[in-house]
């Protein structure tokens, strides 16, 4: 390996001043602390969800299962549950994966790929952005599918599965989610722009597309918890 | 403006054409790993869905958490890097928020079910 943090450095000289004890970029670890405070907000939201779910008392509405509403799949009228949101996650695991490859071809300075990568990678990511668009226009058309009849359509105030904070939490949560994946588009179409221009070449290292990079893979970290705590469990 | 009080870290994050050989090996042995897990979700939760599961649905619960667990630290470990950065900086990012996030839950969790159970006492 020939990352900074794997070569050998005494730790006296390492904690005495004058480098970074972590041996790392000022901007990758201002990318991690923002990282790490991001987590703490999806960590109360999702927990704030189980909180929402386990005081509701068993004598008001039943708190509902996602794999009874969840059952929809585009082009197709069959009963397939969380099949949807199974391949939604499987889109943005890939997408993570071809943005760990782009950062892969950085570090070998490979332009080429730098840009293969990273515009399979935005193209997962547009692709994730309109299976929300979808899931959120089937979630809100209510058990008759029907969105321009508003008798049941799932709003903030009233919610036809089940309580009205159960579809609060599904807007809140899946749609913070999917700004986090928007401004994520946008800054992998910026180093996908800069990666063409060759601003990475000149300036010697491919250093931007790995801290991007890392908020990437932290809307993908995100959503694996999301599938979980909100469709599954 | 050229400054040599800082030093570039990221001029020596390269690797050599055998490196990023071995380095795309590990992300694809990620990929199916995570991939497997997923499917394997999918698959538990459409034979054996919430309302019908009955008692077993503990021990699926506390599967998914599990292997979402599991899925979240191939992610950090793996495709952000975590493990191979420097011990500080690892136990820096993880600890606190380890930390942090279990007070939450068991705090959080704790109530909810208190309150919830004095829904159920005052509206019968």
């Amino acid at each position: 390996m020939s990352t900074p943090a794997s070569k050998q450095i005494d730790s006296a000289t390492l904690w005495g001043g004058k480098v970074s004890p972590f041996s790392m970029g000022y901007g990758k670890i201002m990318m991690w602390f923002f990282l790490v405070s991001d987590a703490l907000t999806f960590g109360g939201l999702l927990t704030s969800l189980g909180f929402a779910k386990f005081a509701n008392p068993e004598t008001a509405v039943e708190w509902p299962a996602a794999e009874k509403i969840f059952t929809h799949f585009p082009f197709t009228h069959e009963h397939l549950p969380l099949l949807y949101v199974a391949l939604m996650t499987f889109i943005l695991i890939v997408s993570s994966v071809t943005m760990v490859l782009a950062v892969e071809a950085g570090h070998r300075m490979d332009k080429k790929g730098v840009v293969k990568w990273l515009a399979f990678t935005v193209i997962g990511g547009i692709v994730f952005l309109g299976s929300q668009v979808w899931e959120w226009k089937t979630f809100i058309a209510g058990p008759d599918g029907d969105i321009s009849t508003w008798a049941d359509n799932a709003t903030l105030a009233y919610n036809s599965y089940g309580p009205v904070q159960y579809a609060d939490y599904f807007f809140f949560i899946t749609g913070f989610h999917g700004f986090h994946v928007l401004t994520g588009v946008v800054f992998n179409i910026i180093i996908l722009i800069n990666a063409i221009n060759g601003t990475y070449e000149r300036r010697g290292h491919y250093e931007m597309v790995e801290k991007v990079g890392l908020y990437w893979h932290f809307i993908d970290l995100v959503w694996v918890f999301v599938f979980t705590f909100y469709y599954l469990v | 403006m050229l400054r040599d009080d800082i030093i570039e870290y990221s001029l020596d994050a390269h690797h050599s054409e055998e490196e990023g050989k071995n380095k795309r090996k590990a992300i694809w042995k990620v990929t199916a790993i995570l991939s497997i897990i997923t499917a394997l979700e999918v698959i538990v939760g459409v034979l054996w869905p919430k309302d019908d599961a009955g008692s077993a649905w503990e021990f699926i619960k506390w599967g998914y958490i599990i292997l979402t667990v599991i899925k979240a630290g191939y992610i950090v470990m793996v495709f952000m890097h975590l493990g191979e950065e420097r011990k500080a900086f690892r136990m820096m990012v993880l600890v606190p928020y380890i930390i942090f996030i279990l007070y939450l839950i068991f705090h959080l969790l704790t109530e909810a079910s208190y309150i919830g159970a004095t829904w159920n006492q005052f509206r019968v």
